[in-house]
């Protein structure tokens, strides 16, 4: 994969549009000491769309979820976030605006001396809600993963899948208006890893939420952006060939540090770029 | 393959130090500050102090009537060969309430409970729990270091007066059964040496130490890199930082009250 890359136009991105935009990166940069993770890296996630974010390992792809979240500050460069300038805001402004959106970890990140219940509904008690709305809230979550029965265990007790299902209940509690998926599928067996899929596919369809999804399984993104979720049988069917386009999903590729795609899945397939034919082959 | 050693510049090495302090700064004074702000978690409050002040009633308890005990045994021999034997009560009681109790006490809780502020804030940060927390719209200042350091202070302060008194027991017991001192004696001396100085000095030093615990443990914690290698190196750090600052702190407060309230 060394073949050199054409430099990919980066879309010239304007914050005035942040209404219509769920996330907004414009020419942002960030370093870690000496290296450079993402060097003035441009992109937009409209509202209702999700997008896949894919790249080798150490690409940037999880730091750009930490900074659409204000998790961390970016070198140089804007993000807006639901039409606010997060890289202008101090971490006490960042809570009203994070709790709009969702995120689910690489490994979950479920608090381990809390149980289920608890960990899906840790927004909700720190709204202090009453406990009667926080079981009702809790268990509507974990039927939406099908893991009610699992509430008064402990994360612990899961397996790996379980436990993204959980982190998936949590993000999605508060019925945030942006979804901030890493690795959700992970070293997960292909049986778990369509259930993710499938979850995420129907958050995107039913709940007409916006998502960054950061993969490394170019299948799964393809398979979000061929097939769609049916609220009545409660469950995802493949689109005919004409259709595909129509399906609110985009693919994002990053290599050092630059965006060297950013389009669907029809202009992925058929781009002539070595580098990316390489890359989806 | 060769070990190849980086040289690290002095400069780095100071602004590092000079980072770490400021961090830690930063951490004390929110820790504080967050008291008088909204949301106040006092439920965890009251976990961390279950288990700070009561999981640390064993070993204060063992340590308090131990060194009461020693102290009363390795100076009655000299006392005694001055014909001093009845003073055994002031010299633990004196000993105990300004110096021993808050330090041993202090100590004990530092090794104990910074370790584990340390371990278990630095295991929430390699798994990512810290991030979620703060992606959940929590701050982790306020619901995880700030319970932590107004637990360690009330419990210590509490520990403190414990280990004090059981300090005197172990010395009665010394200095009655072995040196057969009189018990009226012992605990009549022990009790009118003590002037207001000297109870001020013993209960301003478990608040000090309180204190630091916490903070140094939570900062430790929080400052964890490298994995499950990183979360053993803050843990031992923590409890070597915590030690070492309660004892240089000891001496500058015990110079600072004895220029305030003269000395004895």
């Amino acid at each position: 994969m060394s073949t050199p890359t054409a430099p990919f136009e980066q879309q010239s991105v304007s914050v005035e549009d942040s209404s219509v935009s769920a996330i907004v990166f414009e020419n942002v940069s960030i370093a870690f000491e000496e290296k450079v993770v993402l060097d003035d890296v441009s992109f937009r996630l409209p509202r209702g769309e999700t997008k896949a974010l894919f790249g080798v390992a150490g690409s940037g792809k999880s730091t750009i979820l930490k900074l659409a979240l204000g998790l961390l500050p970016p070198d140089a460069g804007r993000i807006v976030v639901l039409g606010q300038d997060v890289t202008q805001m101090k971490e006490e402004e960042l809570f009203d605006i994070r709790r709009r959106v969702g995120i689910v970890f690489q490994e979950s990140a479920l608090f381990d001396s809390l149980t289920v219940r608890d960990n899906v509904a840790f927004r909700l008690m720190e709204e202090h809600l009453s406990d009667e709305e926080i079981d009702k809230r809790v268990r509507e979550s974990l039927r939406f993963v099908e893991l009610e029965h699992t509430m008064q265990l402990f994360p612990a007790e899961l397996s790996g899948g379980m436990r993204r299902r959980v982190a998936i209940a949590r993000a999605i509690i508060t019925q945030p208006e942006v979804l901030l998926y890493d690795s959700p599928t992970g070293g997960l067996d292909p049986v778990t890893s369509n259930t993710i899929v499938e979850l995420i596919m129907k958050q995107r369809d039913v709940s007409k939420t916006s998502a960054l999804m950061v993969t490394h399984r170019l299948q799964d993104a393809f398979t979000m952006a061929t097939h769609q979720f049916d609220k009545k049988t409660n469950e995802m069917f493949s689109l005919p060939k004409g259709q595909i386009c129509d399906v609110p999903m985009s693919f994002l590729l990053l290599r050092d540090g630059k965006v060297i795609f950013d389009g669907d899945a029809h202009q992925l397939a058929t781009s002539r770029d070595p580098y990316i034919r390489e890359y989806i082959s | 393959m060769a070990l190849e050693l980086e040289l690290i510049s002095p400069i780095e090495i100071a602004k590092d130090s000079v980072r770490a302090i400021q961090e830690y700064a930063l951490l004390s004074v929110q820790s504080v500050a967050n008291l008088f702000r909204r949301p106040i978690y006092a439920a965890d409050m009251q976990q961390q102090a279950d288990l700070i002040g009561v999981g640390s009633l064993p070993i204060v308890v063992l340590t308090g009537l131990s060194v009461g005990a020693l102290l009363a045994l390795n100076s009655a021999s000299t006392l005694q060969r001055f014909g001093g034997i009845t003073l055994i009560g002031q010299l633990v009681s004196l000993g105990m309430v300004t110096e021993l109790g808050p330090l041993i006490t202090g100590l004990m809780v530092a090794g104990r409970n910074a370790s584990g502020m340390a371990s278990e804030l630095g295991s929430m940060i390699v798994t990512e729990q810290i991030d979620a927390m703060r992606a959940l719209g929590t701050d982790p200042t306020k619901k995880l270091v700030t319970p932590r350091m107004a637990a360690t202070v009330f419990m210590l302060f509490f520990l403190t007066i414990i280990s004090d008194l059981l300090g005197l027991c172990g010395g009665y017991l010394v200095a009655h059964f072995l040196f057969g001192l009189d018990s009226n004696q012992y605990w009549t001396s022990a009790w009118q040496i003590l002037v207001f100085r000297d109870v001020f000095m013993g209960l301003a030093k478990p608040v000090l130490f309180g204190f630091i615990i916490a903070t140094i443990g939570c900062y430790y914690g929080l400052s964890t890199r490298g994995g499950t290698q990183g979360v053993g190196r803050s843990t031992t750090q923590a409890v070597v930082a915590s030690s070492v600052l309660i004892l240089v702190v000891d001496f500058f407060v015990t110079k600072l009250i004895f220029a305030l309230l003269g000395y004895r």
